[in-house]
């Protein structure tokens, strides 16, 4: 049973934002990783970079294949998780820690209310395995 | 058949049931990898041993006074050159020299060839050889549905299995077979595979598959850290990219000649008449115009199938297979390229999704076991 934590919020693209003021910390849930099997290589934005919400920031890759990952929330890049460049393997070990992929600034914390919570990231998941 | 009825092995519940991820591989409902993951899948293979329901794919009987020269005339190596108990890669040609499908010519005896051919290519070699067929006296089967073939690859491949046969697996030499029994089930049992290790292929009746594969897994300790584990069709394209062996679809189709492909070591031009002799004796003689090599990334990045191979950023040529190598820990390639840049130490970049990284030709293959 994939791991969902009740104080993030989620995205049907399956990526996870924590919120701490008006910076969110976004990764790719439990459930996405156990989809994609081993993670091999990140590849993530620079600091300053601008995203809309729901757009592609970076991809994640598999032995086997490539997916893109996005944006639950629009803003600036503060930080993208170097750690990943030299470990990969964290985003399946750890997807919530030390796995986290990209901080950024939100131009609208707004949108994050328009994010699935724990229980309908659940319900979400379930319905699409069906 | 319906594209929705997806055609399954006999193993196909006991794949599941060990939480196998299934999916669609050319029409057969197979799995991609199990719960230890492709990466554990591919190392445990190099280092101790690994098994694969390979049963989806097909087994062609010819059986007659003429098999061999039947046969003969529609593959590339020859066949009059096996003995019994010999099994020998070849391939079907086009007229053009390009390829129908690659292929094992298992040899019984004079009068009795097993063609073993890929799964998604079964149903066009059988009507491919059906409609070469003239006056020969051969009788043709296509038994593919009647066997389960079970590989057991790795180091530890020939101790695990000579615990369920009485057959002295030792003295089955690379490419030999023998028919003997493997936990009393009637098998054929193969020196061969397609990871780049030592190891086996078990071919038995359809419905012997479940106890042989749950005989295996427990001969080799499965369940223990340095025990067999069973490995999915991810890790089974991994370890062929490493030792360099072409996947028909990719390195290989009926648009790439087998010389191009590097595999002028199954033409024997001088064997006879077969199709598509006249183009590659004509190829050989005039010179491919592009070769497929190996590659492996200098930069950051992770080529994958289809993408373009770049030289100071003009399109020459195609990957047919890239991947990260698990073993090697590094990602390789193999591309077809202009024979001007076919060189060992070339410099070239692969188009990753619109940007170009770095690569550099390599000697193939990548992976060589150490004999023992």
């Amino acid at each position: 049973m994939a791991n969902i934590p009740e104080d993030l919020h989620y995205s049907k693209d399956h990526e996870w934002i924590r919120v701490e003021g008006d910076v969110g910390t976004i990764g790719i849930t439990d459930h996405a990783q156990d989809s994609l099997g081993d993670v091999v290589y990140v590849e993530l934005p620079k600091a300053g970079d601008i995203f809309a919400a729901h757009e592609a920031f970076g991809s994640v890759e598999s032995v086997k294949a490539v997916s893109e990952i996005f944006t639950p929330v629009g803003g600036e890049i503060v930080e993208a998780n170097e750690a990943l460049q030299d470990e990969p393997e964290k985003v399946n070990s750890d997807p919530y820690d030390e796995g986290w992929m990209i901080r950024i600034r939100m131009r609208n914390p707004g949108e994050v209310d328009s994010l699935l919570t724990a229980a309908e990231y659940e319900d979400f998941t379930k319905a699409e395995e069906e | 058949m319906s594209a929705l009825a997806l055609k399954q092995t006999s193993l196909n519940a006991v794949h599941r049931r060990m939480g196998g991820r299934m999916v669609d591989f050319g029409g057969w409902d197979m799995p991609v990898q199990y719960p230890a993951g492709t990466v554990e899948e591919h190392l445990r293979t190099r280092t101790h041993a690994g098994l694969f329901d390979v049963s989806h794919m097909g087994e062609i009987d010819v059986r007659g006074s003429d098999a061999i020269s039947f046969v003969n005339r529609l593959v590339s190596n020859d066949a009059a050159k096996l003995v019994d108990g010999q099994a020998q890669y070849s391939a079907l040609t086009t007229p053009e020299g390009t390829v129908i499908d690659d292929l094992l010519v298992y040899r019984f005896n004079p009068e009795h060839l097993l063609l073993v051919v890929n799964a998604s290519t079964t149903e066009k070699d059988w009507d491919w050889i059906k409609s070469h067929h003239k006056d020969e006296r051969v009788e043709l089967q296509n038994v593919s549905a009647d066997f389960c073939q079970i590989a057991v690859q790795g180091p530890d491949a020939l101790r695990i299995l000579q615990t369920l046969t009485e057959t002295p697996l030792d003295e089955i030499k690379y490419y030999h077979f023998r028919e003997g029994t493997v936990d009393n089930v009637p098998a054929i049992i193969s020196r061969t595979g397609y990871t780049g290790e030592d190891g086996f292929e078990v071919y038995a009746a359809a419905g012997r598959a479940e106890q042989l594969w749950n005989k295996i897994l427990d001969a080799g300790n499965h369940g223990t850290p340095e025990g067999v584990l069973p490995c999915g069709l991810a890790a089974r394209n991994t370890l062929r990219l490493e030792s360099a062996m072409a996947l028909y679809g990719h390195e290989i189709n009926e648009t790439t000649t087998l010389l191009e492909a590097n595999l002028g070591w199954i033409c024997k031009l001088n064997k006879g008449d077969f199709i598509g002799r006249e183009q590659l004796a004509k190829q050989k003689e005039e010179g491919i115009k592009r070769r497929l090599v190996g590659f492996e990334m200098t930069e950051r990045g992770i080529a994958r199938d289809e993408q373009e191979v770049l030289i100071s950023g003009e399109r020459i040529g195609r990957v047919t297979s890239g991947s990260p190598a698990p073993y090697l820990k590094k990602n390789i390639g193999m591309a077809y390229v202009p024979i001007a840049f076919a060189n060992e130490g070339q410099q070239i970049q692969i188009d990753v999704r619109g940007r170009a990284v770095g690569a550099q030709i390599v000697k193939t293959p990548f992976y060589k076991r150490e004999k023992q």
